[in-house]
């Protein structure tokens, strides 16, 4: 029924790449040494907290704030870039026009600058006499030192990822597709809704997720930006790094085991949502 | 419906794709749009079916049933339209792709839900998919997915079918099917149709009349027996078929090749002049012996009498590449082996004298 299962070969058969079990057992050493090691060494350590004090240091009210404002802003960040990355990978992979390439490296901006220095450029501009900041105040609205101003730093270190994965997706989809349903009378909306966007939903859902996941753990742009307000505007990563600084190890990695554990579940939902809508007509193409 | 394009031409930068070209295809007829590739006859079909817009001129239009589409989108034309890769949306089942032209019609045009259904199931039942309503395109075979691609262009019940090299990417076996069934199909629903193929046979096959066309332009319009026997031009005659070509002189209305001499009335001037001589495979006999009138002597190089006619290869004396078409009872009677000389004689030939410029 499904080809590709016929083609997926047990480690034992023919190839004419060997190597399988040189390489297999280098992946496992240096994802344990990078990755799984150092994670369960935030366990290990956490545990000596003791199972009263650990639920105290994570269910700490100001640690909850915390918490809120972090998932909150990221998951706001990441659907913002969920939508206007769409529109910039669209309009870099449709259309030409002059000073294309330029626009293209910009994108990537936000990935190459120190997270410190997008923090500080943004304060600047948002605060209360920057370049924007001035204009919105009279409006009621404060942008630096705000929850606002926290999704603003989280969006712009998330609009690459978005888009990244987004232009291969986009410049795989057909033109015929879309020339297809306009033939059969679809509107350029029910086009959009109907044939393209559930064909670049996986790598939609992809880049939304890399889009989160790296708002979760930013630290460096926030910082700045948030003003750390206790209660109101201090980001989880924030709460770690002062906790450590006040010498408690141990609070600080409980606080970064809940992170994990939230991170990862978040993680997991997402593949499995992406998974869902992909694995439906995955075969030959 | 009858379309009819009226001095079109279309240029994509320095590249000409059609050149001033002008068609009429009646109601319930099925045309072929036959040419080698970059001859233009794509770019024809999506400017009748509105997907490309021709070069603006004050002479140039497009008209369904005697009336203007120019200005109108692809959507409005009520065309369906076939692709050569199918185009079908891979995230949908093959139910939900043919139901989808009728989905997205406006509310108040929209088809009850039953409505639907059974229309998308009257369309199975003509595909013979029946039983693959739930199925994703990528579990079907080639030729499935493009019957199910004519099916959904047949949804919306189109005035007017325009398929692309719709059976260009399949193969050869599938091909044969698929041409049989849709000239079936054709003959039960009697929808003006248009068909897009590089494939000669293809074309002499299905259509009711062929439009071969080269280099932006048409070269003729005729009926599958008109192109094939009666070709207008060196081009048609090239592309339709296989076909032994010789250089000769011509004047007084007759070309000389050899011994023999061929007619050509087109050329009465006394002036000689090159000109070309074709002659199809099946045109030419074989004899293993001269009786009196001229003839071509020429040694067998090989025979192949796999298939429904022998296929004989032959070098004449001065090293020109001959093909000849035998009958098998032919063949036996003659009993030729490689190596032998026999002598070719002509039963028909065309001349044509290549335009000059003086």
């Amino acid at each position: 029924m499904n080809p590709i299962s016929k083609n997926r070969r047990s480690p034992k058969q023919y190839s004419v790449l060997p190597g399988f079990g040189l390489t297999m057992g280098y992946t496992l050493l240096y994802l344990g040494l990078i990755v799984l090691i150092p994670l369960a060494a935030l366990f290990l350590k956490s545990s000596q907290l003791g199972w009263d004090d650990f639920l105290k240091a994570v269910g700490n009210p100001r640690v909850v704030a915390s918490y809120k404002l972090t998932f909150g802003a990221s998951f706001i960040a990441a659907t913002v870039n969920a939508i206007f990355g769409f529109i910039v990978a669209w309009t870099l992979v449709r259309y030409q026009f002059p000073g294309k390439r330029l626009l293209d490296a910009m994108v990537d901006l936000p990935f190459a600058l120190p997270t410190a220095v997008s923090g500080i450029a943004l304060t600047a501009i948002y605060s209360e006499n920057g370049w924007i900041g001035q204009y919105l105040e009279p409006l009621g609205i404060h942008a630096a030192f705000s929850p606002l101003g926290i999704t603003i730093a989280l969006t712009f270190i998330g609009l690459p990822f978005v888009v990244r994965t987004l232009q291969p997706a986009i410049e795989d989809l057909q033109r015929e597709n879309e020339e297809a349903a306009a033939s059969l009378g679809a509107s350029r909306l029910q086009a959009m809704l109907r044939v393209i966007l559930p064909a670049v939903m996986p790598a939609l859902l992809t880049g939304f997720a890399l889009s989160f996941a790296r708002a979760l753990g930013e630290y460096g742009s926030v910082v700045f930006i948030s003003g750390n307000m206790p209660m109101r505007t201090e980001i989880t990563s924030l709460l770690i790094i002062s906790k450590l600084e006040q010498y408690d190890v141990a609070g600080a990695t409980a606080i970064a085991v809940v992170m994990l554990l939230a991170s990862f579940a978040l993680l997991l939902a997402v593949n499995l949502l992406q998974w869902w809508s992909g694995q439906r007509y995955r075969g030959v193409a | 419906m009858s379309i009819e394009v009226k001095h079109i031409s279309k240029t994509f930068g320095d590249f000409t794709a059609l050149n001033d070209v002008s068609l009429r295809v009646n109601d319930g007829e099925l045309v072929a749009l036959l040419g080698p590739s970059g001859s233009g006859k794509t770019t024809l079909l999506r400017i009748i079916a509105g997907l490309e817009t021709p070069d603006p001129r004050a002479d140039s239009a497009i008209l369904f049933h005697d009336s203007s589409v120019s200005g109108q989108p692809v959507g409005k034309r009520q065309v369906g339209f076939v692709f050569q890769h199918y185009a079908l949306f891979r995230h949908m089942s093959v139910f939900e792709n043919i139901a989808f032209g009728l989905r997205v019609r406006p509310r108040r045009e929209r088809l009850a839900k039953s409505e639907i259904q059974d229309r998308v199931h009257h369309l199975l039942k003509l595909i013979q998919l029946d039983a693959f309503g739930n199925r994703y395109p990528s579990q079907l075979s080639g030729g499935q997915r493009q019957r199910v691609a004519l099916a959904r262009a047949l949804a919306v019940e189109p005035k007017v079918l325009l398929l692309d090299e719709p059976f260009g990417a399949l193969d050869a076996k599938v091909r044969q099917g698929l041409r049989a069934w849709l000239r079936r199909l054709h003959d039960e629903i009697h929808l003006t149709s248009v068909l897009v193929t590089h494939d000669q046979e293809e074309a002499l096959e299905v259509a009711d009349r062929v439009v071969v066309m080269n280099q932006a332009r048409i070269e003729q319009v005729g009926t599958p027996e008109e192109v094939f026997h009666r070709p207008a031009s060196e081009f048609v005659i090239e592309f339709l078929g296989q076909v032994n070509i010789f250089h000769s002189r011509v004047r007084n209305g007759s070309a000389r090749l050899g011994e023999m001499t061929f007619d050509c009335p087109s050329y009465p001037h006394p002036q000689e002049r090159p000109a070309t001589i074709y002659m199809r495979p099946h045109e030419l006999d074989i004899k293993r012996q001269q009786n009196g009138v001229p003839s071509l002597e020429a040694e067998v190089v090989r025979v192949n009498p796999a298939g429904s006619i022998a296929k004989i290869s032959l070098v004449t004396r001065d090293g020109h590449e001959v093909q000849v078409d035998l009958s098998l009872e032919r063949l036996q009677e003659l009993n030729l082996g490689e190596g032998e000389t026999v002598f070719l004689y002509p039963k028909k030939a065309r001349v044509f004298v290549p335009h000059y410029v003086i």
